[in-house]
């Protein structure tokens, strides 16, 4: 126990008097949460739309008004014909092009269908898809509107039916909700594993490993010494984070802190267990920091926190089960916002234990004190 | 600059790069990997998506309805409850990302429009929240206009779409060249920065300093042989993405080849500038790939899209030389246009190739400290 305290001492001593690491290791991450949290979002916004009204009747005009004061779009007139808007969409200077072609009004009057064309930008599934049922939801009102004008009563005798939708837990559809702690899950566990990934590689390429591994520590209480100093680090981070988040962002804690914490203590156990294990088998810190580096990438995006487990096919999502950054995500979410209790989230803890107990089993045994 | 001296200094660099096989194995093995992970797994479009049905009705026409939306093949129903309470103990359990809500006498109220559905979904994750939500309420929407045998909407107005450049809206077509960009831009970053700072930590920097070799020498020397070996990643990468998700290259691919080699002269400078600040491989590494990478994947518009970000937000993401790459890659790639609608993104990237290149050759001191 008392070489673990001389270790822990050493480390934190190393952490504290590296002042070029300081400012990346506690500052950064906070900056990088508070800034980038304003960009994570997927709600699409002011979306560019190009009209080029051909008809210039009062009817299309109305169509027109409707875009211009709806909040979605941004719209703008190209004074130009319908061809070299197609242009402006190659250029990426336009997202969406409105074609209301000549005779729109009078089909409308004769009660004959009229027809518009929307050339949409699709190389942005997601965007085209919402930008166009905005489209078309505008589209719709106006039709609307045109009826009750014209006493188009709809037809009697037609089935017809209410459809209420609602969002539980969230209901303004608030992304920061999820991505404050989300992203400060990422960003903590950044920096866990790649300062742990580091750790021994780099005694071992500046030389200091051959003092340490001369001395009575057992691999046991070396391995210990060298994760502590870190879990610390990330757990204090995690809890500035949230309590900035909170502060900041107003972000809601439905349910019990304690319950996360104990899951984030037992979750950045693996993750730092990962970076040491690393550590043990590399050469040189580029490698280290290149393997760690794959790994986070891996466990980020398909982490669950940007694009959805469920889209994934099966056997992507039979990776994710290995991916500790995703049960750690999910239990963000479970207990921060639907404030899902112990017996919801056992599973993730049952798991994130097996990791924790084998990743470091396994950097125990695979670290050896004789030299190659 | 001594050509001879420059010659023998790359020859240097390149020992170093391919006597270190390890991490030559890493370098092209692991971005290979994540392309083909994240060509696949990286996906908006949605998917086996669990939701419960609440039906209180039980009747023909509340069945049909349910079948409709698992016909979709979007949607499974995992379970079916008999009880509104169960609905939270769904949700906090994680095992259904909707409910569906079915009235009572759902079939005879549909006759006089008061038959209600109700669509409930878990916002805990906002965005897929959404996009269930709304995809529900079409299936829905469709399902009473089939009815109605296509009487109920005679629509007055009739919408004509066409989706340019990716007309089946897939994701994968999307998000092949922002990982791409990502996987360059942090590769040649940490690559260089890391070149310099080792050989100041491991006390060769000296040696280097007291030769006669010039500072843009030994800049120059650094850059080239990572140039040579990103520019092969990069066609690696782009060969994985065209063979594996027919990723199309519809533009001139000289035009590609030359915008990818000056992205990557663009990050090689950023870490030639990066490790002639710092003193340590530890913080060189921590800067390049640490500092770089959350920015680069949510300021580049690889994930969320930046005309919908707040003003201050859009302006930083103007400083993001990935932001530019990943335009000028999906306009070659996708649009197949020409240099005429990408020459100011590109016009950007040179610029910050000079900038980056000058400050290094500035910063770089012929003396310890």
């Amino acid at each position: 126990m008392k070489r673990i305290s001389f270790l822990l001492q050493k480390e934190f001593t190393q952490i504290f008097r590296n002042k070029a690491m300081l400012p990346l290791i506690f500052v950064m991450p906070i900056v990088q949460l508070l800034v980038l949290v304003n960009a994570a979002d997927f709600e699409i916004k002011n979306v560019r739309l190009s009209i080029i009204d051909e008809d210039r009747t009062e009817a299309s005009r109305r169509l027109v008004s409707k875009f211009e004061h709806s909040t979605q779009f941004n719209v703008s007139y190209p004074d130009t014909r319908f061809e070299s808007s197609m242009n402006d969409l190659d250029m990426g200077k336009t997202d969406l092009v409105l074609r209301i072609k000549r005779g729109f009004g009078r089909d409308l009057e004769l009660g004959k269908p009229s027809k518009i064309m929307f050339d949409v930008d699709g190389i942005d599934g997601q965007k085209a898809g919402v930008s166009y049922n905005y489209a078309m939801n505008t589209v719709d009102q106006y039709y609307r509107e045109l009826q009750g004008n014209t006493m188009i009563k709809p037809q009697q005798a037609l089935l017809s039916l209410n459809i209420t939708n609602r969002y539980w837990y969230n209901p303004e559809l608030e992304y920061k909700n999820l991505m404050v702690p989300g992203l400060l899950a990422v960003l903590v566990s950044m920096i866990g594993m790649f300062l742990s990934s580091m750790n021994i590689v780099r005694e071992k390429e500046i030389g200091t490993i051959e003092q340490l591994n001369v001395t009575p520590i057992t691999k046991l209480e070396f391995i210990i010494g060298k994760l502590m100093p870190f879990w610390i680090i990330c757990l204090f981070e995690l809890t500035i984070g949230l309590f900035l988040g909170w502060l900041i962002f107003d972000i809601p804690i439905v349910g019990s802190l304690p319950l996360l914490f104990a899951f984030a203590s037992v979750y950045f156990l693996v993750m730092l267990g990962l970076g040491l294990l690393i550590s043990t088998f590399t050469n040189t810190q580029q490698q280290a920091m290149f393997i760690s580096w794959f790994f986070l990438v891996i466990f980020i995006l398909m982490g669950g926190l940007f694009t959805a487990i469920e889209n994934m096919p099966d056997w992507a999502r039979k990776i994710t089960w290995f991916n500790p950054a995703s049960y750690f995500i999910e239990v963000l979410r479970m207990v921060l916002l639907k404030g899902s209790g112990f017996a919801d989230i056992s599973r993730h803890f049952i798991i994130m234990a097996i990791m924790a107990f084998s990743v470091n089993t396994i950097a125990v045994m695979k670290y050896s004190k004789r030299s190659a | 600059v001594n050509p001879k001296i420059l010659k023998s200094f790359i020859k240097k660099e390149f020992l170093h790069i391919f006597r270190d096989y390890r991490t030559l194995l890493v370098l092209f093995g692991m971005p290979m990997v994540q392309v083909i992970l994240f060509g696949y797994a990286i996906t908006t479009d949605l998917r086996n998506v669990k939701i419960a049905v609440f039906d209180q009705s039980k009747d023909e026409k509340s069945i049909s309805l349910v079948n409709e939306i698992t016909a979709s093949g979007f949607y499974m129903v995992t379970s079916l409850m008999e009880n509104s309470d169960e609905i939270a103990g769904q949700f906090e359990k994680g095992e259904v990302k909707a409910v569906l809500l079915i009235g009572e006498n759902f079939n005879s109220r549909l006759y006089n429009g008061s038959a209600s559905v109700e669509i409930i979904a878990d916002a805990a994750d906002p965005n897929t929240a959404n996009i269930v939500s709304n995809q529900i309420q079409g299936i829905v929407q469709r399902w009473v206009m089939r009815q109605n045998n296509g009487k109920a909407v005679v629509p007055g107005i009739i919408t004509e779409v066409r989706m340019h450049y990716n007309p089946s809206m897939k994701s994968v077509l999307l998000f092949v060249p922002g990982v791409i960009t990502i996987i360059l831009m942090l590769v040649s970053a940490m690559l260089t920065s890391i070149s310099i700072a080792r050989e100041k930590e491991l006390g060769n920097m000296e040696i280097l300093l007291v030769s006669p070799i010039k500072p843009a020498t030994v800049i120059i020397g650094k850059l080239l042989p990572y140039l040579v070996l990103a520019l092969t990643l990069a066609m690696f990468i782009l060969g994985i993405g065209n063979v594996v998700f027919h990723v199309p290259i519809n533009g001139s691919f000289l035009l590609l080849l030359g915008e990818c080699l000056l992205f990557i002269i663009v990050s090689l400078s950023l870490g030639v500038f990066i490790s002639t600040k710092v003193q340590t491989q530890q913080m060189a590494l921590m800067l390049s790939l640490f500092a770089l990478m959350m920015p680069t994947i949510i300021l580049s518009g690889f994930i969320f899209p930046i005309s919908s970000m707040p003003a201050p937000l859009q302006f930083l993401s103007h400083l993001m030389p990935p932001k530019y790459f990943i335009i000028i890659i999906r306009s070659i790639m996708l649009k197949g246009v020409g240099l005429m609608a990408i020459w100011k993104e590109t016009l950007v990237l040179l610029l910050m190739a000079f900038v980056f290149i000058m400050a290094s050759v500035k910063n770089y001191k012929i003396r310890l400290t």
